[in-house]
């Protein structure tokens, strides 16, 4: 395992509406509670995205910031080094349509997304807002999935991702799907902090990295995801 | 003040009539029920109200409230003023403000963000005042961008006045079709909103900024100018100038701001105060004694007292107010931290994550509040250790007599206010 775990956020400056940090604090604690040290690097949208870091992230926008992070992603290229290379990617809400073949701007115009995900976006007829919770693919070993969503975006998956998780409450995808992932990125509209409530994603990006991890204290966040889950789902 | 129309007059009585049932009941402080009543009668009731009134909008992400007290503080030196001093700030509370007092020459109405465009139109204010923009309950509220578009719309082509913060980016570019502004350089302390031009999407360039504004240092927060590095959107040329604890105004003179409100936001919102008094025929030599009278607003900033401890009354609604209530609250005592996500908080709890709480690090912190995990979980990641308490109540028991720092978010201060009833 190598000796420091890199980090890279993506265009906080336009990319970062509620909360999106928490992903990223919440990767530096749980590698930091393994002895893992990390490095973070906040990449302005006005720099170029380095392609040696190990895992990536990406946060949601208003529909201004998404176009113009789609063009500045496209244009730089270094993002698809990095994937190419086997780095992992969380990309969040509008990060996560930025990711596709094309989603919808301010009026629902199609915009050219930057193709790393084989999924298209568009605009949906009603704001999906509040609580989700889903039964994530069996396939990746990982418990319900907990979060917030607010977004007005539908996603159609192609054959070449496969659907992160099945919705037991709440839109996501807007088909019954929340999500999807494909090699080592993932999408997801569950916004801001979705690491803080879903641990064991974090989990398994950090583990793509070094390796398995062996378990840590992780209380708080097993008692927020009770009461989350509590909340939304009928007992 | 011209004689209201029958129907007109009728819709405001009844509207104060349900007003004082309303706090004679318990259910409130009456402000919002009784324009609704009124509204429901008289839906021209708010443009017939704001007639042959000077009126002053004011209107910001944070610091309305405050502001609206402080600048309704200063113009009372000239008359009386109408004003929804408890914050109920849409339609229903402007009626209800303006038709407990006919007769005042001045109206100060604090208006929701989103509101601002219709309350302009309807009541044909000659002066706005703008503060902040930042992002606040987004899963209700309208993306900011939008926003200050809207606030340009609104503003162009009308006969009024802007006093308008140049240091928030977004607010001049919001501010910046009025056919007058005076730009007041009140500070910008969170700035996480501010990286992009909001003309071209171009980067801004800012002298003084410093870790994600989170860490700003004195001089770093002083300087705040900020320019588009591709358009030529620039941060325009003050009149008005706030640095520390002095104003300058624009014929150069300084004044020694003195408030008893603390902290540099409410040093920011005086700043802006006395530009909207001067604009009204009001200098500062006036106008500062008016300040100073404010201590505290809709229970912000009281001091209470239960049981031998001192509770200092804070606050904080979005991250950009967690900030300001940091720069409040004293390093030295113990911090009971109390977080709801109802309706009016704003159902998400994300924006926890863009306040650095580690600031608190050294010092007791307790938390408590309907969301209490959520903040609980935020600390932990956060390496500031903390107490979890089940109730208010509770934390208040768990500390020794003496002076404790309080931090809420909206309802869950309101709630803590209602234990205390509402005294404060």
């Amino acid at each position: 395992m190598q000796s420091e775990l890199s980090i890279v956020w993506i265009y906080p400056d336009l990319l970062s509406t509620y909360g999106d940090q928490g992903n990223v604090l919440v990767l530096e604690q749980r590698a930091r509670a393994r002895g893992i040290q990390t490095r973070t690097v906040h990449v302005r949208s006005s720099d170029p995205v380095p392609q040696q870091g190990d895992i990536y992230l990406i946060g949601g926008g208003e529909d201004r910031p998404q176009i113009l992070g789609a063009e500045r992603l496209r244009r730089d290229g270094g993002l698809h080094a990095a994937i190419q290379r086997g780095a992992a990617l969380l990309a969040v809400c509008a990060g996560y349509q930025i990711m596709g073949t094309v989603f919808g701007g301010e009026e629902g115009q199609p915009v050219p997304g930057i193709g790393l995900l084989d999924i298209s976006s568009g605009r949906g007829e009603r704001r999906a807002v509040g609580e989700l919770a889903a039964e994530v693919d069996p396939a990746l070993g990982l418990p319900t999935l907990t979060g917030f969503e607010n977004h007005m975006g539908v996603t159609r998956l192609g054959p070449g991702v496969r659907p992160l998780s099945r919705t037991l409450t709440g839109i996501g995808n807007g088909d019954g799907t929340e999500g999807c992932y494909a090699g080592r990125v993932i999408g997801t509209y569950l916004h801001g902090p979705a690491l803080a409530r879903n641990p064991a994603l974090a989990d398994l990006l950090l583990s793509w990295v070094t390796g398995p991890l062996p378990p840590i204290e992780d209380s708080w966040y097993q008692a927020l995801r009770d009461e989350r889950l509590r909340a939304v789902l009928p007992s | 003040m011209s004689q209201l129309p029958l129907r007109a007059q009728l819709a405001s009585a009844l509207g104060r009539t349900a007003a004082t049932l309303s706090r004679a009941t318990g259910r409130g402080d009456g402000s919002v029920i009784g324009g609704r009543v009124g509204l429901m009668l008289e839906p021209d009731l708010l443009r017939k109200l704001a007639a042959d009134r000077k009126l002053v909008l004011v209107s910001a992400t944070n610091g309305k409230t405050t502001t609206t007290r402080l600048i309704t503080s200063a113009l009372q030196e000239l008359g009386d003023v109408a004003t929804n001093a408890f914050g109920a700030n849409m339609p229903a509370g402007h009626v209800s403000a303006l038709a407990s007092n006919k007769d005042a020459p001045y109206g100060v109405l604090e208006v929701d963000e989103k509101y601002l465009p219709e309350v302009l139109d309807t009541t044909n204010a000659g002066l706005v005042c703008l503060m902040n923009l930042s992002r606040d309950q987004m899963d209700r509220a309208a993306e900011i961008w939008l926003l200050a578009q809207k606030w340009r719309r609104a503003l162009a082509g009308r006969p009024v006045h802007v006093i308008a913060n140049c240091d928030d980016p977004l607010v001049t570019w919001g501010a910046s079709t009025a056919a007058r502004v005076t730009w007041v350089a009140a500070g910008q302390r969170w700035r996480e909103d501010s990286w992009c031009c909001p003309e071209c999407g171009g980067p801004l360039d800012r002298s003084g900024f410093g870790n994600g504004g989170q860490g700003l240092t004195a001089a770093q927060m002083a300087d705040t100018n900020w320019a588009c590095r591709e358009c030529t959107f620039r941060r325009p040329e003050p009149s008005w100038v706030l640095d520390g604890e002095y104003v300058t105004d624009p014929r150069g003179q300084h004044w020694r701001l003195d408030i008893q409100l603390p902290g540099q936001a409410n040093r920011a919102n005086a700043a802006v105060a006395l530009a909207v008094a001067e604009t009204l025929g009001l200098d500062p030599a006036r106008a500062l004694p008016r300040l100073r009278m404010v201590t505290s607003v809709a229970g912000r900033y009281t001091t209470v007292e239960r049981d031998g401890r001192s509770l200092r009354l804070l606050l904080a609604k979005n991250p950009a107010g967690w900030l300001e209530a940091f720069d409040v609250a004293d390093p030295a005592l113990p911090i009971i931290l109390s977080v709801n996500a109802q309706g009016p908080d704003g159902r998400d709890t994300s924006w926890l994550w863009d306040v650095d709480y580690r600031i608190l690090r050294g010092r007791p912190v307790l938390v408590t509040g309907e969301r209490r995990l959520d903040l609980a979980l935020r600390l932990a990641v956060a390496g500031v250790p903390f107490q979890l308490c089940d109730s208010f109540e509770q934390a208040v028991g768990l500390l020794a007599p003496g002076k404790i720092d309080v931090i809420a978010n909206y309802t869950a201060f309101q709630q803590i206010r209602a234990e205390f009833g509402r005294a404060v």
